[in-house]
């Protein structure tokens, strides 16, 4: 039995009369590439925001990396790296400034920085680009630093939220490399995404409407079940009922 | 501890980079000292006058002349009739018609008292009434002068008189600007204190990087003390700068002791940083954060005392502004500055800013939450 | 014109969900009309004065009990040396200082001469002097009831009428002032900033590529700043009339067709701004540098212009705000009609001219 990083029971978000997230229920296990699908406006976001304990849930309970996410946001904090749908690395620092920040921020240690700056940097294939401004740079880039300064500190967890959203399929591919190693490292993947060849990356995937999880299999099993051959038709029988959308 | 380290780092590189914040540490406080104390006189004086002479006498001729020569006022006009000279004070070109009557200087020796008209344009009521004292006098001056010249009765020299001899402390030759300068001084490192904390936080809100941040285990104080320590260093900055522009135009050198200033405004800006830092928590948008800080930016300055003296103010709004940081450190600007005021004469302010620093902080790091 | 509407609807939405910035836009007239009606006075009263009566004798108390009885005063009697005073004075406990002479009385009555010592904080020069005033006159008329029974020949007597304001009411110098400062404020600044704040999320581009007209999209960005300002400008006037008891003297419709043309020009001034620069930051800086600043100071509500410098006289000429508030001035105070203000609104008219049109060159370079 593999260990459980994220479990939640019936969690629950309520904004006013609008449930944006109804009751939903899952586990998630160490070293999984973990799918959430949904179209926009199911409530994958505000799931994903409860869970690295930016918001509070109405009802429901949820553990995360084993710490609950009502009382022990902090300590959950400690154990996640996050990637919002906004691109949030600071456009006014370099390359290096942004990686130096982010790893002070998580405690590591200087030599830590330097030695994983390093390698980040080479594995990004960006030294020449250490020292400009994150501003500057084009988006698929930023969105792969992004994603390595997301994982910097080794957490147990990554939350990807859209990461690809914008993003062309060359540079695409090469981040879902980045998702790739990180997971072979023992770091679980939590990703939101709109791309359904990308759903067929993960191990697992789940698919939310109107706020609650609808499936939830590898996704083999979810195209057997649906009787398909692509996820795209899986996603579309379950999603054409929906009643909300943007 | 060491996260603070990498958040001062970062917050100073930022700064660093940001022409905006650059100029308005540099170029702002220089103009604004040296063109506010220029334009913001209260003196009356240049004061438009027209002359309606029916007399046209020697006695009139001398009282006139006697009047512009006096330096407060400017002959803009004479005109035959009051009539006609009207709409010279519609028009702005006369703030003061004063109209001499037929056969002045006959009647006044004739039947000893006289009647001069004068009209004051009193849309401005301090300059009107100043303008009116001053003619006053010099037409009370003039009327002694003629009594001397003309009669001298002995029975007058038997009036008592009493000798009033004044001086003006501190600040002998009521130069105006040594005045002002200590005031724009305290607003300026308000402004640029309350402004750039509250944009600075607002503007990762908006930008979205705040939520990177609050997805980081980095302590609530931890995050708020980066953001206070660097803007406590630029108001820092921006005062010596203040100091040295005033020393350098101005020839303005603080009487009292500079540690005595230092340690007020040290304690001043958290206050004041506190103030942005509140502020910055309710707001969505950097317009937003500008509006609202403008907003009690505007109320602070005003009823801080810098042009209008709060002694002056009714009841209610010396409560008000007895709530408003501006005005401690303005007077505290001008005690220190002007008149060597130590730090025991300040105490009260201190203590006072001290607690306005402790309750808005504390309000802000309330107020300031990581979850939703 | 339907696709215009479409765009101004947009703009309004905008505005009015913001409801913490339409707040202070509204708020914003009304407590600076209370704070200049009620609380701003640049009249000097209530400061403390300290006597010390060395004399105590009948001179000395007939003279204090007339001090004790101005409003201008709050006294306090108490016996100090000069460095006790001075240590007074420097904790800012007193802002003047009179001083009696032993043997006051005896000094009026048998040498006709008796000496009064006045010091005051001087630190601020206006209260220094209007202080000084003060006392003086207050001492000139008893030295003249002393004299009461000698006439005096030759009397010179001015009568001064004041005019258009004869309580010498502060707010007749303000409300045009506060008016000109609202506008400002609400016209340049929300524009410059809001304009600036599309081009800073993206979202112009979008704008810009719709088949609509380009210039179109940055007018209907102008439109609802240009009714919120006719509000506030509404807000001014009723508050002026029912609360500070200013009536508009002159023609109502005249001074509302002035302030459109003075928001108008201020609208354009706002887009200039937004066109010129590319950071919101910035956009602030220049509005709050640029145009409040020099209308506090060179639109002549506050200072005197006849006082600057010369070179700052010429200055205030550029300052669309100081000729809104010569009309102003004019027509709701003076009662004057459009004769009297032809060259003003000419000038302001100029410069919206010359603003748009440059806006609109610049505008064009940007889209090439």
């Amino acid at each position: 039995m593999t260990e459980t990083v994220i479990k939640t029971d019936k969690l629950t978000k309520r904004f006013g009369d609008f449930i944006a997230t109804n009751g939903i229920t899952f586990e998630v296990h160490k070293g999984e590439i973990f799918g959430f699908l949904g179209a926009n406006g199911a409530g994958k976001t505000t799931a994903m925001r409860m869970l690295c304990g930016l918001s509070k849930p109405s009802s429901g309970s949820a553990q995360v990396a084993g710490f609950d996410v009502y009382k022990q946001t902090e300590q959950i904090k400690r154990n996640i790296g996050y990637m919002s749908q906004k691109f949030s690395l600071y456009e006014d620092l370099t390359v290096v400034e942004n990686i130096r920040f982010f790893g002070g921020i998580y405690g590591l240690s200087n030599a830590d920085i330097k030695t994983k700056s390093e390698s980040l940097l080479a594995q990004l294939g960006m030294e020449s680009e250490a020292k400009k401004l994150v501003g500057s740079l084009p988006l698929g880039w930023k969105q792969k630093l992004s994603f390595s300064v997301a994982v910097l500190h080794r957490p147990k967890i990554v939350f990807l939220d859209e990461p690809t959203g914008g993003v062309d399929p060359v540079t695409r591919r090469q981040f879902w490399n980045l998702i790739y190693a990180a997971a072979q490292d023992g770091i679980t993947i939590f990703v939101t995404t709109h791309y359904m060849d990308e759903a067929e990356y993960c191990n697992r995937i789940s698919i939310m409407v109107d706020g609650k999880i609808e499936a939830l299999d590898t996704p083999r099993a979810l195209k057997q079940r649906y009787n398909t051959t692509t996820m795209d038709d899986v996603f579309y029988q379950l999603a054409r009922g929906a009643k909300r959308s943007e | 501890m060491r996260t603070i380290l990498f958040l001062l780092q970062k917050e100073f590189k930022q700064i660093f980079r940001n022409r905006a914040i650059l100029v308005m540490i540099s170029v702002m406080p220089v103009v604004q000292l040296m063109v506010l104390p220029l334009a913001a006189n209260y003196e009356v004086k240049n004061i438009n006058l027209c002359v309606v002479d029916h007399d046209h006498s020697t006695t009139s001729q001398k009282l006139i002349n006697k009047i512009i020569s006096s330096g407060y006022f400017k002959l803009t006009g004479n005109a035959p009739s009051f009539h006609e000279a009207f709409p010279l004070m519609e028009s702005d070109a006369a703030d003061l018609i004063l109209e001499v009557p037929q056969n002045f200087e006959r009647n006044l020796v004739r039947e000893d008292e006289q009647k001069l008209f004068v009209a004051v344009n009193a849309i401005n009521g301090t300059k009107a009434n100043l303008g009116g004292a001053y003619l006053g006098s010099i037409i009370r001056d003039y009327n002694r002068e003629i009594r001397l010249d003309w009669n001298v009765p002995g029975r007058f020299n038997a009036a008592p008189v009493i000798d009033i001899s004044s001086s003006n402390w501190f600040n002998p030759l009521l130069n105006y600007r040594v005045f002002m300068v200590p005031g724009i001084l305290a607003i300026l490192v308000t402004m640029i204190g309350g402004f750039l904390t509250a944009l600075n936080i607002v503007k990762e809100k908006e930008v979205g990087t705040i939520e990177q941040i609050n997805v980081t285990p980095l302590r609530k104080h931890h995050f708020i003390l980066g953001k206070l320590i660097p803007f406590w260093v630029l108001g820092n900055v921006v005062f010596t700068l203040g100091l040295l522009v005033a020393w350098a135009i101005y020839g303005i050198v603080p009487v009292g002791n500079l540690i005595v200033l230092y340690v007020f405004v040290g304690v001043y800006l958290l206050a004041v940083l506190g103030f942005g830092l509140l502020v910055s928590t309710f707001c969505d948008t950097q317009q937003q954060a500008m509006f609202i800080m403008f907003f009690f930016m505007m109320i602070f300055i005003l009823m801080g005392g810098l042009f209008t003296p709060i002694d002056s103010m009714p009841e209610w709004a010396k409560l008000i502004s007895r709530f408003n940081p501006v005005s401690y450190l303005i007077s505290v600007m001008r005690m220190v500055v002007l008149k060597g005021s130590d730090l025991h004469d300040v105490r009260v302010h201190l203590g006072i800013v001290a607690l306005f620093a402790v309750v808005l902080n504390g309000w802000a790091v309330l107020n300031y939450k990581k979850t939703t | 014109m339907k696709q215009f509407l479409t765009f101004v609807r947009k703009e309004f939405a905008h505005v009015l969900r913001d409801r913490k910035t339409l707040l202070i836009l509204f708020g914003m007239p009304v407590v600076q009309i209370l704070i200049f009606g009620f609380a701003l006075t640049s009249e000097v009263k209530n400061s403390r004065v300290l006597i010390v009566d060395n004399a105590n004798d009948a001179a000395s108390q007939q003279l204090l009990t007339k001090i004790e009885a101005s409003q201008y005063f709050e006294v306090d009697r108490s016996v100090m040396s000069p460095l006790q005073m001075e240590a007074a004075f420097r904790e800012g406990e007193i802002k003047m200082a009179i001083v009696f002479p032993a043997n006051f009385n005896e000094d009026l009555l048998h040498q006709n001469q008796a000496h009064v010592q006045i010091v005051t904080d001087a630190s601020d020069p206006n209260t220094a002097t209007s202080l000084t005033n003060y006392v003086s006159s207050i001492i000139q008329d008893y030295q003249a009831s002393l004299n009461q029974t000698l006439s005096v020949p030759l009397r010179i007597l001015p009568e001064t009428r004041f005019i258009y304001n004869p309580q010498l009411k502060g707010v007749y110098n303000y409300v045009p002032g506060v008016m000109a400062l609202v506008l400002m404020l609400v016209c340049v600044m929300m524009t410059a900033v809001s304009i600036v704040r599309e081009k800073e999320t993206g979202t112009m581009e979008v704008l810009l590529v719709s088949p609509f007209k380009p210039v179109l999209v940055i007018l209907s960005k102008a439109v609802p700043y240009l009714i919120l300002s006719l509000v506030n400008v509404g807000t001014i006037l009723l508050m002026s009339i029912f609360v500070l008891d200013l009536p508009v003297a002159g023609n109502l419709l005249l001074l509302l067709a002035e302030s459109t043309l003075f928001i108008i020009t201020c609208l354009t001034l706002g887009i200039f701004i937004s066109i010129k620069t590319s950071s919101q930051q910035v956009a602030m800086l220049i509005s709050l540098m640029g145009m409040l600043l020099p209308t506090m100071l060179f639109s002549g509500f506050m200072f005197p212009i006849e006082n600057m410098p010369v070179p700052l006289q010429i200055i205030s000429n550029i300052v669309p705000s100081k000729w809104y508030y010569l009309i102003v001035k004019a027509v709701m105070i003076k009662g004057l009609g459009f004769s009297a203000i032809w060259k003003e609104t000419l000038i302001l008219a100029g410069m919206t001219l010359f603003l748009f049109v440059i806006s609109l060159k610049n505008f064009k370079i940007r889209l090439a």
